[in-house]
């Protein structure tokens, strides 16, 4: 299916960035209209915000739901689109996005999926989870080099000063898998409590014991090297402040949003967000549309009933593109017998 | 009616009155107070809403709740003093509360 496997590119009709509730009913809306969807998205789940955020808490503005959780909405939204097959990449970040010489977009994603479709629907919400970056003075210097948000290949870190930062699964997880094999390693975290799993706690508290592993209570302060290269970090602890060596700094402190590649489209923007038509929900480049929290008109409401129906208009203008010869007949599901059969109702 | 005062970094100090009920971050962001992300909308998901809380009001505005001390993991510069603002509920007794916004949001 896809580059890394020899396959060649996936060809669809439409390729939707962004999994969230609205990314979701569009696959349903360009269902309808006989648009087969694959669905993109940065986390490795689906439902967007509303599952990374608050999958808890009630959401009370969803007609005809009184009151629904953020992750009951996106099982009720998958369990709607089921009868149009679409298929889900998750875990994966579309960076590039180009026309091709046919008027057909070409996608790659960072995990070297490629797709090429006749339209793209971005529903990219508030842009794409990305890990929060401490903002200490001259960080950005050393990302890549000595600080990492993720670790790719375990080998890079053998015989490092390594220093991680956090108290949730991924500070606790790195330190059990990085002991073994650096140097030194340092957990610093600001309160002697973690969040992450009993049972990796005890395991991280065991390292502490033994010695292999250095639990710092307290916060970064400041970074030291030179020429991209990581030399020491500061800690303030209630003891004061110490410098300690480390030549790699993984700090876990969550994600956050950003527009990320979406910025290099070549899309006009209106503070951060995708400027669009009120009639299909077009960007300035034919072809590429955007819908839900990701999208600028004049009048725009964050609402996910504003997303549905952005999708609902979004894919009447999308089958138009796909399909030029054919005619696009308004129909409602309640009555039209070849919508129900879509569906698979009939 | 109930006034709550935002410190800047800079000493830079804005008054904003709100209704009872409100919390921190609502009546920051309906006054537009510079420094109060508010990233989740007040799920408390996100920490981009982190103040602290005056000396004077400590005791009346209380301790975080535990998900409120998780999510506090994830701000920078955490103090004795920090709340995050959208878990600040505001009541009559708060009235003339005093907040300082960090320097840095994350």
């Amino acid at each position: 299916m896809n580059a890394e496997n020899g396959a060649g590119p996936v060809e669809t009709d439409i390729v939707i960035i962004g999994a969230g509730p609205v990314g979701i009913f569009a696959v349903f809306e360009l269902g309808l209209v006989d648009l087969k969807c694959h669905v993109i998205d940065i986390l490795p789940k689906t439902g967007g915000q509303c599952a990374e955020l608050y999958p808890e808490k009630p959401i009370y503005d969803v007609p005809g739901l009184p009151v629904v959780t953020g992750q009951e909405l996106t099982d009720r939204l998958l369990e709607q689109i089921k009868p149009f097959g679409a298929t889900f990449h998750l875990g994966e970040q579309v960076d590039e996005l180009r026309r091709l010489d046919d008027g057909r977009f070409s996608l790659k994603t960072d995990a070297g999926t490629q797709f090429i479709c006749k339209a793209v629907v971005v529903a990219a919400g508030g842009g794409s989870f990305t890990p929060k970056r401490p903002p200490l003075a001259g960080i950005e210097a050393y990302e890549g080099t000595s600080v990492h948000y993720a670790v790719r290949r375990m080998e890079t870190m053998r015989g490092k000063d390594v220093m991680v930062v956090g108290g949730g699964d991924s500070a606790l997880d790195w330190t059990l898998n990085l002991a073994p094999i650096a140097n030194s390693l340092t957990l610093v975290h600001r309160r002697d409590e973690f969040r992450g799993a009993p049972h990796s706690v005890e395991q991280m508290r065991a390292l502490v014991a033994s010695g292999k592993v250095r639990l710092a209570i307290g916060q970064m302060t400041a970074l030291h090297g030179e020429n991209a290269q990581l030399e020491a970090v500061t800690i303030k602890t209630a003891d004061g402040e110490e410098r300690i060596v480390c030549n790699a700094l993984l700090p876990f402190f969550g994600l956050t949003m950003k527009l990320g590649p979406i910025a290099n489209w070549g899309l006009n923007l209106t503070e951060n967000l995708i400027s669009v038509d009120t009639e299909r929900f077009e960007t300035n480049e034919p072809g590429i549309f955007a819908i839900g929290d990701i999208n600028w008109y004049p009048g725009k409401l964050k609402l996910i009933l504003s997303g549905f129906h952005e999708a609902a208009l979004m894919a009447q203008a999308a089958a138009r593109i796909v399909n030029p010869q054919k005619k696009v007949t308004f129909q409602y599901t309640t009555s039209s017998s070849s919508l129900q059969k879509k569906l698979g109702v009939r | 009616m109930t006034k709550i005062t935002f410190i800047q970094p800079d000493g830079a100090r804005e008054d904003v009155t709100s209704e009872p009920g409100m919390t921190v971050m609502e009546a920051a962001k309906q006054a537009d107070i510079a420094g109060i992300e508010a990233e989740c909308g007040g799920s408390c998901a996100c920490a981009t809403c982190h103040v602290y809380v005056d000396a004077a009001w400590r005791d009346k505005v209380g301790k975080p709740a535990n998900m409120e001390e998780d999510m506090l993991d994830f701000a920078f510069d955490v103090r004795e003093e920090s709340r995050l603002a959208c878990q600040i509920r505001i009541t009559a007794e708060l009235d003339g509360l005093i907040v300082r916004v960090p320097a840095k949001q994350f």
